[in-house]
């Protein structure tokens, strides 16, 4: 891959999803789709790397559907975006990865589960998902992560570098940085 | 031979996508069109690089641009395959005589009987823009593609007019 490719080319801001502290030494991008079997294996992954490094990291979840290969990951990620107006991405987010294998082959009813499971009042999550604003969001971030070399997911970005290796090594790499820093 | 370098007309090919339909460079005239050439049907990158393309049909349309995909591969993996992972655009079959249009590219791989896994971008006037050869494990994504057809003066007329508001989201 080149490597000017491989740089994050939009940059964390206020429109991002972001967990973790603000000012923490290590960003971490993931560009990730909810019905992706990988990314649903890189859930809990991350959370141990978001418990192991606290303080010192800051998470930040893009979309990244493959609608093709996922028939439901554009609505999975339509969905987050509606919890998201309620104030409630990330409770989404995480009921979406941990039930992925309960809701994935059911399409929208199974997905009604989660708006149920997060009490979260279906009419209002219905007629924010008839917002032209959600797909556009959800396009914008798909695009940025396109230019940015995102080649599958999910993909992670270290400090707005794309990392490419396993899981292990990347927690590695990320506990590096910090050491340099401290 | 190595890869075709930018600057350099792209070498004209008639290649089946179908048992029965086959598929000209010459008939996209006045279109780019993005060549993808890769291994082997069915072979795993990790991620799937056509799958991702298979995403971007709307933004390559938007950028006047036609993808096709090019292995050694006959008609009938092709058609399989492309049933299996919905890809909506062609796949076409260097089959006969084998990789002669990877070898007119310069992206054949002699010893293992393969395209390697190549990306052109041809202009409007069938003259090649941009190029570039991944290693042939290595999933290459889209930047690439997309920096280069918007580069193209075709496209950046089109982004300088002021009807155009079609920004992307900041």
């Amino acid at each position: 891959m080149l490597h000017e490719d491989s740089i994050l080319a939009a940059p964390v801001s206020a429109r991002d999803h972001i967990q973790g502290n603000a000012h923490a030494v290590v960003t971490l991008v993931e560009y990730g789709d909810f019905q992706c079997p990988a990314c649903g294996g890189a859930y809990p992954l991350v959370k141990q790397i978001q418990h192991r490094y606290a303080g010192n990291l800051r998470f930040v979840f893009r979309h990244f559907p493959l609608s093709q290969v996922h028939p439901y990951a554009q609505l999975a990620a339509e969905l987050a975006e509606a919890a998201a107006v309620e104030g409630r991405f990330w409770a989404m987010h995480d009921w979406l990865y941990e039930n992925q294998t309960a809701w994935a082959p059911y399409g929208a009813p199974g997905l009604e589960a989660g708006v149920r499971a997060l009490g979260l009042d279906e009419a209002t999550i219905a007629a924010t998902l008839r917002n032209p604003d959600i797909d556009a969001r959800i396009r914008g971030d798909f695009m940025g992560g396109v230019r940015s070399g995102v080649n599958g997911t999910p993909s992670f970005y270290v400090n707005g570098y794309l990392y490419q290796g396993d899981f292990d090594s990347l927690v590695h790499a990320i506990g590096r940085v910090i050491a340099r820093q401290q | 031979m190595n890869l075709l370098a930018a600057g350099v007309a792209a070498p004209e090919f008639t290649l089946h996508s179908t048992p029965d339909q086959s598929v000209a460079l010459k008939e996209f005239r006045g279109r780019n069109v993005i060549l993808a050439f890769y291994p082997a049907d069915w072979s795993p990158v990790c991620s799937d690089q056509l799958a991702l393309y298979n995403e971007l049909l709307d933004e390559f349309a938007r950028l006047n641009a036609q993808l096709l995909a090019i292995s050694v591969d006959g008609v009938w993996s092709h058609a399989a395959l492309a049933r299996e992972r919905k890809y909506h655009f062609p796949l076409l079959s260097d089959f006969e005589p084998k990789g002669a249009v990877a070898r007119a590219y310069g992206v054949y791989d002699a010893q293992l009987g393969l395209a390697q896994r190549a990306l052109f971008v041809i202009d409007g006037d069938g003259v090649i823009r941009w190029s570039y050869l991944s290693p042939m494990g290595v999933n290459p994504g889209a930047a690439g593609i997309v920096k280069a057809l918007e580069a193209l003066p075709s496209n950046n007329i089109q982004k300088a007019l002021p009807a155009d508001a079609g920004q992307e989201a900041p």
